[in-house]
């Protein structure tokens, strides 16, 4: 057992070896399916109803002042 | 300063896919290394540019060369087909050139003067900097 769980936690720490992406790897980040809400229209109707109910313009990438008068 | 010497040194033996990429073929000459992929936006209007100095400073011995960084080699010439290079390319897909410069971001230019020496690099292409990449370039041309 005690074996066992040596093994487990030593496993456990080859998972991080590779976690960064180079620049020149990007390829398939960048495609436009990879980024959240990839529709435009429903994002932005989304974002809409997020700001106004939260008051928090902005929050999540949408860009403005957060002064509530739209 | 170690960074540009390993950068060096791996310039002058570096064999890649049975291409030597060997700065003897670039004595005496100025080069401007341009790492760039099919994916990157900055890098379709760069190329415009590249074409130009080329052109324009090729009596000056100016050498441009494109590295490509795309997985697949296609992807790379379809990119060509639309953006055409009037310069010297490079087809890189392990990436090892680009891990030996210390590529931070795509496009990434590199400018080697006569002696070998990287005298400069950027990250990206704007077009508002224009002026100073050419300043860079005619000092190292001198």
């Amino acid at each position: 057992m005690k074996y066992l769980m040596a093994f487990a936690f030593l496993f456990s720490l080859q998972g991080c070896t590779t976690t960064q992406v180079e620049p020149w790897e990007k390829d398939l980040l960048s495609e436009d399916k990879m980024t959240f809400g990839s529709d435009a229209i429903q994002k932005s109707y989304e974002q809409h109803t997020y700001f106004s109910k939260e008051a928090t313009s902005g929050g999540s990438g949408f860009s403005g002042g957060g002064c509530g008068c739209n | 300063m170690v960074r540009v010497l390993f950068a060096l040194l791996c310039f002058l033996s570096f064999e890649t896919q049975a291409q030597t990429f060997a700065i003897d073929n670039y004595k005496g000459k100025v080069v401007y290394l341009d790492f760039w992929a099919s994916w990157c936006g900055p890098c379709k209007e760069s190329f415009p540019w590249l074409n130009a100095i080329q052109k324009k400073y090729k009596d000056k011995n100016l050498v441009v060369v494109g590295i490509n960084l795309d997985k697949e080699k296609s992807k790379a010439e379809g990119f060509l087909k639309e953006h055409p290079a009037e310069f010297a390319l490079f087809f890189n897909s392990e990436g090892d050139l680009a891990k030996a410069f210390g590529v931070k971001g795509m496009p990434y230019s590199v400018i080697i003067d006569k002696n070998g020496r990287v005298v400069h690099s950027h990250i990206g292409f704007n077009p508002d900097k224009i002026k100073e990449y050419t300043t860079v370039i005619e000092g190292a041309l001198k």
